[in-house]
């Protein structure tokens, strides 16, 4: 059905995809797993036709159809579900799943009626159930999702592409999903599913691709393999999976209790877009030497509460206090100047300025420090930027460089040197997916920056929506449900099937 | 560094090098020589000292016009309101002038006309600034918007008050008028060119500085970069947004003294002629980099002086139609022009490290 070889596809400096292969047959469900950043959403957007390769050849149903488009992809019923939603959320249900694809009669006039019961005759078929006549603005993260869905299959879509679909799911609604995508099979459909996540793979899949830093790495078929042979051809070693448990974890050390928490959060409620508070009234303390972990499905108000602490997002209620002083509605500049350093999940987007050099990008936050009468100090800039360079190793080592030009697990480094080695003397960690999206030497790297922070008497609060980070490095794990903290369990005794069932809100 | 230079330069080359090609074609249109006619607009502009004059007198308009445009640009507003910044900083200056007793040095009552016109300018650009960082209107159409009001104003204020009889511009002034450039070197006689242009050079500087060297415009471009970043970065994004958009207003009235203080010496309704609007192309084209809208400045003043020397030869309207089409160039075909560049190099450049 579907046969790619040998595509490469390379953005700037970087080789998203070398030489990754891809075979999927009719009416099969098929996982293509691999770390964060391993090339698998674009390989898949090369096969929707939303990126064009660099080189390698494409086949669908035996046609070449090497560097498609979109709109061919579509017509040859080949349809993407994407991580980040693209609906318009002012639209209902209905109008997005129709958008481009209206029914008319004549004159340009919308046949609404006809649009309704097709829309309806295409719910109750795939059991996919939302109200169409909702706003999707309205709609919970799960319902959008379904939206998604039911637009690709509206378009005809035979093969349907799913990328990391689970993430922003509960359990129940992660079943629901799992129900829907048989039933698409068993009607003759084929679905590709991107994920990381390897209990979801035994689950649902039949066959098995692995990718590992932009190639394919093995074909399995699921029911003769294990997850810990996968995430062996994941890693490439012998994996985190059973070095956790021994060597990985924290020493039984306990974290000596305090007279003062490093960060201590008081019935902290954070409002959010839709009706629901993102964060609803959360309290929960980090003591110096401590690396508090949260867990949870993303989307359950981590995000909220890591800006929130950061002074990113306004507060409805509640105290943030760092070393006995309320900083809840401090400025971002003075929180930092009380010793809270933040990184933030997105790099792009908040933790650099692309198109700065690594040697400006290293003071982002700390600009007020550098500064003599209101002008930059160069030289202590520049002086500041080699020694950062050469402590966290961050290559190729030329300030003068744009962020930009720098691989993910090289800006990454940037920002963890800034924060952690830069000119603030931190007391307070916001660590928040600091691994996502670098390789797997950089993961080692940054994992090491953060215990030995802990070592050093700091406070650390890590956000990972990788299950296994969290439990290699937390002393303490707390689980997030929406919006609220649902446990808190020492990090010693804590295991995954535990925290599983209290992140799915089924044990709170 | 070289492609840096490369980035910035091959652009507005690329789009000289199209308006030229356009340029030719129009001129053969209405049956003339294109060498004959360009030669006529190099004499007339560059070729002569008054020509020159009246060129340094409108570039150094269109300098402080497209900083003011430039300069809010990299705190990521577009300011289309430079016009009536212009026009209120012209204004304010002529008051400051009405008030002034004759007679005082210049260099005693410079600083108050310099700090009139900013002030008057700033009071105008500061308006949009504030609206979008309390209420989140957009600065296009406030900016605008205000360009109309600011001008009815200013035009009624005249008309009503201030006019000298039958005319629509204030009385004289009679304090710290600038020299012009004819009073050092005669041959500049009659041209409009004056010391306001060294003025221009000295904020033209002082901007780089500020926009590269100093903390607060490190936090400026970063607004205008990643806004979401400067946030995290503790930038009050909000304060960057209305503090460089009075600053850009300052810049844009502080242009006006070209007029009123260094040329006419007195206000006169519409002196500004379309300065504040081509100082959105003099931004675009110069690359909102101080240095680089000085060079465009320069460009756009001699197009539109060489635009009445032509005027026996071909329309003068003809060289809108240049100006137009550099805009439209740098604005639109550039960047295609250069993905197409960019793809033929990498084979090159790979062969050459190899």
């Amino acid at each position: 059905m579907i046969r790619l070889a040998g595509i490469e596809k390379r953005f700037g400096p970087v080789l998203a995809n070398r030489g990754a292969t891809l075979e999927v047959s009719a009416g099969e469900i098929h996982a293509l797993v691999g770390e964060n950043g391993a090339g698998k959403s674009t390989l898949m957007r090369i096969l929707s036709g939303m990126f064009q390769p660099n080189a390698g050849r494409m086949e669908v149903a035996g046609k070449d159809v090497t560097g498609w488009s979109t709109a061919e992809a579509i017509k040859a019923g080949v349809g993407m579900v994407h991580q980040h939603f693209m609906l318009v959320p002012t639209l209902t249900v209905t109008e997005n799943i129709t958008l481009g694809a209206e029914l008319t009669k004549g004159g340009g006039r919308l046949d609404r009626a006809r649009g309704r019961a097709e829309m309806q005759a295409l719910i109750e078929r795939t059991g996919l159930h939302v109200p169409p006549e909702h706003r999707v603005a309205d709609l919970t993260v799960g319902e959008a999702q379904r939206v998604e869905i039911l637009k690709t299959l509206y378009r005809g879509a035979k093969v349907l592409i799913l990328d990391e679909p689970t993430a922003v799911l509960s359990p129940a609604e992660v079943n629901e999903l799992w129900r829907v995508l048989r039933k698409l099979r068993d009607e003759g459909g084929t679905i590709v599913l991107i994920t990381h996540k390897l209990d979801e793979v035994m689950a649902i899949s039949e066959t098995i691709t692995v990718m590992r830093q932009g190639e394919t790495v093995g074909r399995l078929k699921t029911a003769s393999t294990s997850p810990a042979e996968i995430a062996k051809m994941m890693v490439g070693r012998e994996v985190v999976l059973a070095q956790r448990t021994a060597d990985t974890r924290p020493k039984a050390q306990d974290p000596r209790p305090q007279a003062v928490a490093a960060l201590e959060v008081k019935d902290l409620t954070v409002p959010s877009a839709r009706k629901k508070n993102a964060v609803d009234g959360i309290s929960f303390s980090v003591a110096p030497g401590e690396i508090l972990g949260i867990a949870g499905v993303e989307g359950n108000g981590q995000t909220e509460l890591i800006e929130a602490i950061a002074g990113l997002r306004d507060v409805a209620s509640g105290s943030i206090t760092m070393a006995d002083t309320d900083i809840s509605r401090l400025s971002v500049r003075k929180r930092g100047d009380l010793g809270l350093s933040h990184i933030p999940e997105d790099r792009h987007e908040r933790g650099l300025i692309l198109e700065y050099s690594v040697a400006a990008n290293l003071i982002l936050g700390q600009q007020h420090r550098f500064t003599k009468r209101g002008a930059l100090d160069v030289t202590r800039i520049a002086e500041h930027a080699r020694r950062l360079i050469a402590a966290f190793d961050i290559r190729p080592a030329d300030a003068s460089l744009p962020a930009r030009a720098l691989s993910g697990g090289n800006q990454q480094k940037i920002v963890i040197a800034r924060e952690m080695g830069g000119a603030r003397d931190f007391k307070i960690l916001l660590a928040s997916q600091p691994t996502r999206g670098v390789d797997v030497g950089a993961i080692e790297f940054i994992h090491a920056q953060l215990r030995a922070a802990r070592d050093a008497g700091k406070g650390v609060l890590l956000v990972s929506a990788d299950l296994n980070e969290v439990l290699a490095l937390s002393d303490r794990i707390a689980v997030m449900y929406g919006g609220r903290v649902v446990a808190i369990v020492p990090g010693a005794s804590a295991t995954a099937e535990a925290l599983g069932s209290f992140m799915t809100g089924a044990a709170a | 560094m070289r492609a840096k230079l490369e980035e910035a330069l091959l652009p507005p080359i690329v789009a000289l090098l199209i308006a030229l090609i356009v340029g030719d074609v129009l001129i053969l249109s209405f049956g003339q020589s294109p060498a004959a006619v360009f030669r006529l607009l190099l004499e007339g502009t560059w070729g002569n000292a008054y020509g020159f004059g009246q060129v340094l007198y409108k570039a150094t308009m269109l300098t402080f016009t497209g900083l003011a445009v430039g300069l809010a640009l990299r705190a990521g507003l577009f300011n289309i309101g430079a016009e009536s910044q212009l026009a209120a900083g012209g204004f304010a200056a002529a008051l400051v002038g009405l008030v002034l007793p004759a007679g005082l040095p210049a260099l005693l009552v410079l600083p108050a006309y310099v700090l009139a016109a900013a002030v008057g300018g700033g009071a105008v650009g500061i308006v949009p600034g504030v609206l979008k960082a309390r209420f989140g209107a957009h600065e296009v159409i406030t900016t605008i918007m205000l360009n109309f009001i600011v001008l009815a104003l200013l035009n009624y204020l005249i008309a009503e008050r201030f006019s000298v009889h039958d005319t629509l511009h204030t009385a004289e002034i009679k304090s710290g008028a600038l020299p012009r450039l004819a009073d050092v070197f005669p041959a500049f006689h009659g041209s409009a060119a004056n010391t306001v242009l060294f003025l221009g050079v000295l904020v033209v500087a002082a901007l780089w500085w500020f926009l590269f060297r100093t903390r607060a415009g490190f936090e400026l471009r970063a607004v205008g970069l990643q806004p979401r970043a400067a946030e995290y970065g503790g930038v009050r994004v909000g304060r960057v947004w209305w503090t460089s958009m009075a600053l850009a207003g300052a810049v844009a009235g502080i242009g006006g003294l070209n007029y009123v203080l260094g040329y006419k010496r007195y206000y006169e309704e519409g002196f500004g002629a379309g300065a504040g609007f081509l100082g959105i192309a003099v931004a675009l084209v110069g690359r909102n980099h101080p240095v680089g809208i000085v060079i465009a400045a320069v460009l756009f003043a001699t197009l539109s002086q060489g635009g009445l020397a032509v005027n026996a030869l071909v329309p003068k309207q003809m060289v809108d139609v240049l100006q137009a089409v550099v805009i439209i160039s740098m604005a639109t075909a550039v960047p295609e022009v250069r993905r197409a560049l960019l793809a033929i190099r990498p084979a090159a450049s790979a062969k050459a490290t190899a």
